[in-house]
């Protein structure tokens, strides 16, 4: 009983610890940021944002384009019952601005910069690049932090945008093949089913889960221990803790917006 | 002048003091070898030297500053005049070479990039790597990630240069060509080397002063012809390497016992 409550009270000890230094580490980064940008090199910003931008551009299509032409199938499936199967484009349109274009992108970007942040960061820290840096007075935070979430931060939105409109693009496929509805019809029951604020609200919740994404990949590179099997239990920390972060948070944006 | 000074410094992991008391002074150009065998704490000494990690008591001064007290900027700027080579050369992968030891020189001077490319020439030429300038450090070998990696080190012309096992993972003629750079850079610049080791044949072959670590403790100081005859049991049973001795085998008798009693 009391090693029970001994390894429930260390479990707490050790998230709290590591909720605190991943604070103290997203307000360094911040400060870094914000309050001494000119110091930041431009370089390494415009490399992050083509690895997590462009060259994120054909996972984010692929499963974008599949989902709405899945999701299309799925609502004209059930909707053909009462006869509003052209209810599609709308349905299709507002899941995807709103929900499914932000949080679609970020799972896969979680898993393909998220982990590979970590892996990088981390393999840094093992082969003491991070301990030469800091010695060598260049602050680590500034040097691969800050370009990292700069670049995401920058970065996701437009990939949101992208899968917006690869996720419309696979429900016109369906629309037009299976419904034979006609091109302008069917983006004319698209948009008019969407209002602005969907758009802005899924990208706005975008902008929190890049944060999420950055910041955990980073911290989790930042303090693997103990050589290759490190990294790579850190990274699968790091993909896991994004994954379940986005979607709670998802949930929690959902509730607030619902209700303003 | 001592260069370095280590006032009964303490270390605690746990309950284990891992530096117990350690006293030391390190006088100016000297090269000084930290020798001991694995786990006595040299490695951790190391990390406190170069302010990577505060001690639970004591003090270190580094040309009479005490950097166990310092803010982090003035952290930073004694950081600038000192030189640190890694275990692993600690290389940035995503730089080349030349790149690598442009690093410092970028961030901290405001020296015009053509001279900051004829710095990065010399010291290259220093470690007997000329032309290497463009190759990423994958690239590279062990011994020459190595020798980058001490061209990085002396980029900023530091007073002092700490070695972290310059020659472990490295054949014999490597290891006899760094220990050739570091009594070199020593003599040519006036640098004060801390060297920290547990290859014998090096450490004897470079310090004009040695300290042998064991168990968090300084059990002596010397020149290389000291150490050598020295009655100590401890060191003489690790500059022979001999398995029979004082230091033993595990760290503690008594926990097997309780193992084996269950």
């Amino acid at each position: 009983m009391l090693s029970l409550i001994g390894y429930i009270g260390r479990t707490i000890r050790t998230f709290l610890q590591h909720v605190s230094g991943f604070f103290w580490l997203f307000g360094q980064t911040l400060s870094w940021i914000f309050l001494k940008p000119y110091r930041l090199r431009l370089k390494p910003i415009f490399q992050q944002m083509e690895f997590i931008g462009f060259n994120s551009i054909p996972i984010v299509c692929f499963v974008s384009l599949f989902f709405g032409l899945t999701l299309a199938m799925l609502t004209s499936y059930q909707l053909e019952k009462v006869g509003s199967e052209l209810l599609v484009g709308g349905l299709v349109g507002v899941a995807f601005t709103r929900e499914l274009g932000p949080l679609l992108t970020s799972l896969v970007i979680s898993a393909r910069v998220g982990a590979a942040i970590t892996a990088e960061l981390g393999t840094m820290k093992v082969g003491e690049e991070i301990d030469a840096l800091d010695t060598m007075a260049l602050e680590p935070v500034r040097f691969l932090i800050a370009p990292r979430l700069i670049a995401i931060v920058l970065m996701l939105p437009l990939l949101v945008i992208l899968s917006n409109i690869m996720g419309i693009l696979g429900g016109y496929i369906i629309g037009f093949t299976n419904l034979h509805m006609n091109t302008g019809f069917y983006f004319r029951m698209t948009f008019d089913a969407m209002v602005l604020k969907d758009i802005y609200t899924g990208l706005f919740k975008s902008v929190f889960f890049a944060f999420i994404i950055g910041m955990v990949g980073s911290y989790q590179g930042f303090i693997v221990r103990g050589g290759a099997e490190g990294v790579g239990r850190a990274t699968t920390t790091s993909v896991v803790t994004s994954i379940e972060l986005v979607i709670i948070v998802d949930a929690f944006l959902n509730a607030v917006f619902y209700f303003i | 002048m001592n260069t370095i000074e280590v006032r009964n410094l303490i270390k605690r992991y746990q309950d284990r003091a891992v530096l117990d008391g350690i006293n030391l002074s390190i006088k100016k150009g000297e090269t000084f070898v930290i020798m001991g065998g694995s786990g006595c704490g040299k490695s951790t000494l190391l990390r406190h030297l170069i302010g990577s990690e505060k001690p639970d008591n004591g003090e270190i001064f580094i040309n009479e500053k005490n950097i166990t007290a310092m803010p982090q900027k003035e952290l930073d700027e004694l950081r600038k005049k000192i030189g640190i080579l890694y275990q692993s050369g600690a290389l940035l992968n995503s730089l080349t070479v030349g790149e690598n030891i442009a690093l410092p020189l970028v961030e901290h001077t405001k020296l015009a990039p053509d001279i900051i490319e004829i710095i990065i020439k010399m010291k290259l030429e220093l470690v007997g790597l000329t032309g290497f300038e463009n190759l990423k450090p994958a690239e590279l070998s062990g011994g020459m990630k190595k020798r980058v990696g001490l061209a990085r080190a002396i980029a900023m012309d530091p007073e002092i240069v700490f070695y972290d096992e310059p020659g472990a993972g490295l054949d014999p003629v490597v290891t006899g060509v760094i220990d050739k750079l570091i009594k070199d850079l020593s003599q040519k610049l006036n640098i004060t080397s801390i060297v920290v080791t547990h290859e014998m044949t090096s450490a004897f072959r470079i310090a004009d002063r040695m300290a042998m670590l064991y168990n968090g403790k300084v059990v002596q100081v010397g020149t290389p012809s000291e150490i050598k005859n020295s009655a100590n049991p401890i060191v003489q049973q690790f500059i022979t390497g001999s398995p029979d001795g004082p230091i033993p085998l595990r760290r503690s008798g008594d926990e097997y016992l309780k193992i084996l009693s269950g």
